[in-house]
C-alpha cells in the first residue's frame, strides 16, 4: 500500500474528503454570518440553532408527512427563513442603533431556547436521516472510494457559496446590500426600503443555515446540539477570515476544514483545537483577519 | 462650583446609607445558614463572586467576555488537583487555582484584546472552547468523570471544613474579600482609567494611556477573581467537572450579570441568587432549564437592558431629579 | 405666485439627540425655482436639508411637498415622493463601481434622464463606468452624485455644497449642469458658501443663523446686500 509521509494514502484522502465536507459547512455558515453581520451589525448566535432547525425540519417532514429529501431541500430553508423574518421584525429590529453586543446576547438567548426545547422533545441523542436513494452508494475515483452523498455535499455547497457570492456581487439586490452595508441611511434616502432589506437579509442568512442543515442531516445525525458546537468553530473561522469579505469567508471555511482533516491524520489529538490555534496565531500576526480590513 | 458642592453634600449621605445597607446585608449573610441550606447559599456565593468578577470586565471596561467559564472551571480543576492529588491545604489549593486562572487570563487576554466589541466576545468564546476541548483530552482532568471526591481538608490546619457552618463562613469570607477587592479596583485611579477607556477609548489613547495594558490588566484581575470563585466552588462541592468550563457556563454568568444589572456593584449578586434559585426550583419540575435561561435572556435584552438593580437605580435617580 | 409652493416648511424644529438645532424654520420653494441657503458653518443649512429629507428623525413642525405632509413618512417614502438628495459628503459607495453607483437609486417617477443622456452630459463617468466609485476624483464623484439622482425622475433636488473643495474649472462645469437642470424645469434647494457660484443659478436666497431663518431676498439683490451678508457670514 502506498504511503504519504508515513500515512497510508487512502486514509489521507479520506480525511481530506472529510475535511472538505466539514469545510463546506464552515463556508456556508460563515458566509451567512458575514452577510448578516455586514448589514445588520448583528453576530447571529442563533445561526447554529437555525442550522439545527433546518436538519430537524427535514427530519420532521419525512417522519410526519413523508416529504422526502429533495422537497425538504427547498421547504426547510423556507420554513426557517420565515421564522427568522419574524425574529428580525419583532426582536432584532428593536436593537438597531444600540451596542451590537445586545444582538449577540438576544440571538444567544434564542439559540438556548431552540436547543433546549428540541433537547426536551427529542433527547440529546441523534436521529438518523437517510440519504436519498439517488445519492447512495460510492464512486470509485481510482485512488479512493467516495460515498456519492459526500461528493454531492461538496458540490452543492460550492454551488450555494458561488451562487450567494454572485447574488451579492452581480445583482441589483446585491448592490443594495453592499451599499447599505456602507451607509444604510443614505441608501434609504434614495428610496430603498432598507428596513425590508434588513428583514430579508436576516431571513436569507437563516435560510442558508437551514439549507446547510438539510445537507448535513444524512452525514451527521440530526441532533439538538449539532448547531451550537459547530457555530463556535464557525466564529473562529470568521475571525480568521475577517468579516469584511464574502469570498474570504468562503475560502477560509474550506481551507480550515481541510487543515482540520489533515491534522486528524498527522496529529489526531490536536484536531479538535487546530482551528482555534490558527485563530490565535492569525490574531497575533494579523489582527484584522486574513481577508479583513482594519476598522 | 455648584456641581462640586452638591457632590460634597451628597457624598457622605450616600456613603452612610450604603454602609448601613452593607452592614445589614453582612448581618443577614452571617445569619443566613440558620434559615437556608448552607449548600445552596454557598453555591450562590460562589456564582455571585464569579458574576462580580465577570462584571468587572463588562461593566467597567465594556468588554464582553464570552469565555469566562475557562477561568472559573479551569481554577476548579487546578484547585481540585492540588487538594486531592497533591494533598495541599484548602486555602493554598484555592490560591493555586487563582494563580492558574490568572495565567490563563494573561494568555487568553493577550490574544483577545487585539480586537474589540463583538470580535472580542467571539474570540474569548472560541479560546475558552479550545480550553474545554483540552480539558476533555488531558489526563489530569479525568475527562467525562471529572475530579471527584476532593477533600475539603483543614483550613490552615486549624479549621475542619467538613463542618458545614465552618465551610459556609469561610466561603462567605472569601466572597466578601473578592467583592471588596473588586470595589477597591473599581474605585481606584486604575478603575477610573478603565471607565475612561470604556467611555471613549480613542480619547484615552490620545491622553497617552497604554490602553491595551490597562485592558489586559483588568482582564487578568477579572480572570483571577473568577478563578477564586471557581477554586472555592471545587472545595465546597468537592469536585471539578467539564460542566464548569463549557460555553453554557460562560452564558450563565453573562445572564446573571445582565439580569442583575451590568455595571452595578450588587446587580451580579442579585442575578446570581435569582438564577441559582430558579435552577433549583426547576430541577424538581419537568421544564427544561436551558429554555428558561434563553427566555430570560431575550426578555432582559428586549425589555430591561439595565437589569433589575440598574432599573431600580435609574428609578431612584429620576425620582430624586423630579424632587429637586 | 398664486399656486401653492412645491415645498412648504413651517415652524420646523429639529434636534440632534438632546441639542435643539433648528428653531422654527420657515421655507417656501415654488415649482421650477432654485433657492439657495446661505449661512456660516453650523448655521443649520445642512441640518435643514437633512430634516426635510427625514434623515434627521427628531423633528416638529410642518413639511409639505405638493400639499402633502411628508414629516411622518419613513425616509424611503420621502425619496419616493420625488425628492433627490445629493449629500455634502457625496455618498459615493466604495463597494460599487461607477455604473452600479449610478444605477443604485430606484426610479421614483417617469421622466428621469436615461443612462445615455447622463453619459452624454458627463462623458468622464462613461469612460470610468467600471472603476470603483471612490477611485474617482472629487469633481467626478460630485458629478456622479448629481447624475445619480437625475436618473430617478425626481423633479426636486436637495444639493448640499456641490462645489466644496473643487477646482474652479470643475465648479464651472457643475454650474453649467445646474443651469441645464433649471432649463428642464427642475426645482433645486441648494446649500452653498460660494456666492459667485450661487448667484449664477439662484432665484432666491435664504439666510440662516443659529438654526433660524433670518432673512430672504430675490437673487438679483445679492450684490446690493453684500455688506450685510459679509457681516452675517463673517467673510
Amino acid at each position: 500500500m502506498s504511503t504519504i509521509f508515513g500515512v497510508p494514502a487512502p486514509a489521507l484522502y479520506g480525511q481530506i474528503l472529510i475535511g472538505l465536507i466539514n469545510g463546506s459547512f464552515y463556508a456556508m455558515l460563515s458566509l451567512g454570518l458575514a452577510v448578516i453581520f455586514g448589514l445588520l451589525r448583528v453576530i447571529n448566535f442563533a445561526h447554529g440553532a437555525q442550522y439545527m432547525l433546518g436538519a430537524f425540519a427535514a427530519y420532521l417532514l419525512l417522519t410526519y408527512t413523508g416529504i422526502g429529501y429533495w422537497p425538504a431541500l427547498v421547504l426547510a430553508p423556507l420554513i426557517v427563513g420565515a421564522i427568522a423574518v419574524l425574529i428580525e421584525r419583532f426582536m432584532l429590529s428593536r436593537l438597531y442603533g444600540i451596542d451590537p453586543l445586545y444582538g449577540l446576547l438576544l440571538t444567544f438567548g434564542l439559540a438556548l431556547i431552540l436547543e433546549g426545547a428540541f433537547r426536551h422533545w427529542f433527547g440529546a441523542a441523534g436521529q438518523p436521516y437517510a440519504a436519498p436513494p439517488q445519492l447512495t452508494g460510492a464512486l470509485n475515483l481510482g485512488f479512493m472510494f467516495m460515498p456519492i452523498y459526500r461528493g454531492w455535499v461538496v458540490v452543492a455547497s460550492l454551488v450555494v457559496c458561488i451562487g450567494t457570492w454572485l447574488l451579492i456581487e452581480k445583482t441589483r439586490l446585491g448592490a443594495y446590500l453592499r451599499s447599505a452595508t456602507e451607509n444604510a441611511t443614505l441608501v434609504q434616502a434614495f428610496g430603498v426600503n432598507v428596513p425590508l432589506l434588513l428583514t430579508l437579509t436576516y431571513g436569507l442568512g437563516a435560510a442558508l443555515a437551514a439549507l446547510a442543515g438539510v445537507l448535513a442531516a444524512p452525514i451527521y445525525q440530526v441532533s439538538p446540539l449539532m448547531g451550537t458546537n459547530l457555530i463556535i468553530i464557525v466564529f473562529a473561522v470568521v475571525v480568521v477570515g475577517g468579516m469584511g469579505s464574502i469570498l474570504g469567508a468562503i475560502v477560509t471555511g474550506y481551507m480550515l476544514g481541510v487543515l482540520e482533516g489533515l491534522t486528524k491524520v498527522f496529529y489526531p489529538e490536536a484536531s479538535s483545537i487546530v482551528i482555534f490555534v490558527v485563530m490565535a496565531i492569525v490574531l497575533l500576526v494579523r489582527p484584522a483577519g486574513l481577508f479583513g480590513r482594519e476598522e | 462650583m455648584a456641581v462640586g458642592t452638591q457632590y460634597l453634600a451628597e457624598q457622605p449621605r450616600l456613603r452612610t446609607s450604603s454602609m448601613v445597607l452593607g452592614l445589614i446585608a453582612i448581618a443577614a449573610l452571617l445569619a443566613a445558614p440558620f434559615f437556608f441550606y448552607p449548600v445552596m447559599l454557598m453555591s450562590v456565593l460562589c456564582f455571585a463572586l464569579f458574576a462580580c468578577a465577570f462584571n468587572l470586565l463588562i461593566g467597567y471596561v465594556g468588554l464582553l467576555s464570552f469565555g469566562h467559564a475557562a477561568f472559573f472551571g479551569g481554577a476548579a480543576y487546578f484547585t481540585a488537583h492540588a487538594a486531592k492529588v497533591w494533598g495541599l491545604e484548602p486555602l493554598t489549593s484555592i490560591l493555586i487555582g487563582v494563580a492558574g486562572a490568572a495565567v490563563m487570563g494573561l494568555i487568553i487576554g493577550f490574544v483577545a484584546i487585539r480586537r474589540q466589541g463583538i470580535y472580542f466576545a467571539m474570540i474569548t468564546l472560541a479560546l475558552s472552547q479550545m480550553f474545554a476541548f483540552i480539558c476533555l483530552q488531558v489526563p489530569f482532568t479525568h475527562g467525562e468523570d471529572g475530579i471527584q471526591g476532593v477533600p475539603r481538608g483543614n483550613l490552615l490546619g486549624l479549621i475542619d471544613l467538613n463542618q458545614p457552618l465552618a465551610m459556609y463562613y469561610v466561603t462567605l469570607a472569601i466572597f466578601l474579600f473578592g467583592f471588596f477587592a473588586i470595589w477597591r479596583i473599581v474605585n481606584s485611579p486604575f478603575g477610573n482609567i478603565l471607565k475612561a477607556i470604556r467611555e471613549n477609548e480613542r480619547r484615552a489613547v490620545s491622553l497617552g494611556y497604554r490602553v491595551d495594558r490597562y485592558k489586559l490588566g483588568a482582564f487578568v484581575m477579572s480572570a483571577a477573581l473568577a478563578g477564586l470563585a471557581g477554586g472555592t466552588k471545587a472545595i465546597v462541592f468537592q469536585f471539578a467537572t467539564l460542566t464548569d468550563v463549557q460555553w453554557q457556563m460562560s452564558g450563565e454568568v453573562i445572564l446573571m450579570t445582565l439580569l442583575g444589572g451590568i455595571g452595578t456593584m450588587i446587580g451580579p449578586i442579585v442575578g446570581a441568587g435569582l438564577v441559582i434559585a430558579l435552577q433549583n426550583y426547576l430541577a424538581a419540575s419537568d421544564f427544561p432549564v436551558t429554555v428558561l435561561i434563553g427566555i430570560i435572556f431575550v426578555i432582559c435584552v428586549l425589555l430591561f437592558r439595565r437589569g433589575i438593580v440598574g432599573e431600580i437605580i435609574e428609578l431612584m435617580r429620576r425620582k430624586s431629579k423630579d424632587a429637586s | 405666485m398664486s399656486s401653492a409652493p412645491l415645498l412648504e416648511v413651517r415652524g420646523l424644529n429639529a434636534w440632534y439627540g438632546e441639542s435643539h438645532v433648528l428653531h422654527g424654520v420657515d421655507l417656501d420653494i415654488r415649482e421650477g425655482e432654485t433657492v439657495t441657503l446661505l449661512g456660516r458653518n453650523g448655521a443649520g443649512k445642512t441640518t435643514t436639508l437633512r430634516a426635510i429629507m427625514g434623515i434627521l428623525r427628531r423633528r416638529e413642525g410642518v413639511i409639505r411637498l405638493r400639499g402633502k405632509d411628508i414629516l411622518g413618512l419613513p425616509l424611503h417614502r420621502v425619496a419616493q415622493a420625488g425628492i433627490g438628495y445629493v449629500p455634502e459628503e457625496r455618498g459615493i459607495f466604495a463597494s460599487l463601481n461607477v455604473s452600479e453607483n449610478l444605477m443604485l437609486p430606484p426610479t421614483v417617477s417617469d421622466g428621469g434622464m436615461s443612462v445615455d443622456e447622463i453619459y452624454t452630459l458627463f462623458p468622464n463617468l462613461y469612460e470610468r463606468r467600471s472603476s470603483q466609485g471612490t477611485k474617482l476624483s472629487g469633481g467626478e464623484q460630485q458629478m456622479l452624485a448629481i447624475a445619480r439622482v437625475l436618473r430617478t425622475g425626481a423633479r426636486f433636488i436637495l444639493l448640499d455644497e456641490p462645489t466644496e473643495g473643487l477646482a474652479p474649472v470643475i465648479v464651472q462645469r457643475i454650474g453649467d449642469v445646474l443651469v441645464a437642470l433649471k432649463k428642464r424645469g427642475m426645482t433645486i434647494l441648494l446649500v452653498e458658501q460660494n456666492f459667485r457660484f450661487a448667484k449664477k443659478v439662484a432665484d432666491r436666497f435664504y439666510l440662516m443663523e443659529d438654526g433660524r431663518m433670518v432673512n430672504s431676498f430675490p437673487g438679483h439683490e445679492l450684490d446690493a446686500r453684500m455688506d450685510e451678508l459679509h457681516e452675517v457670514l463673517g467673510v
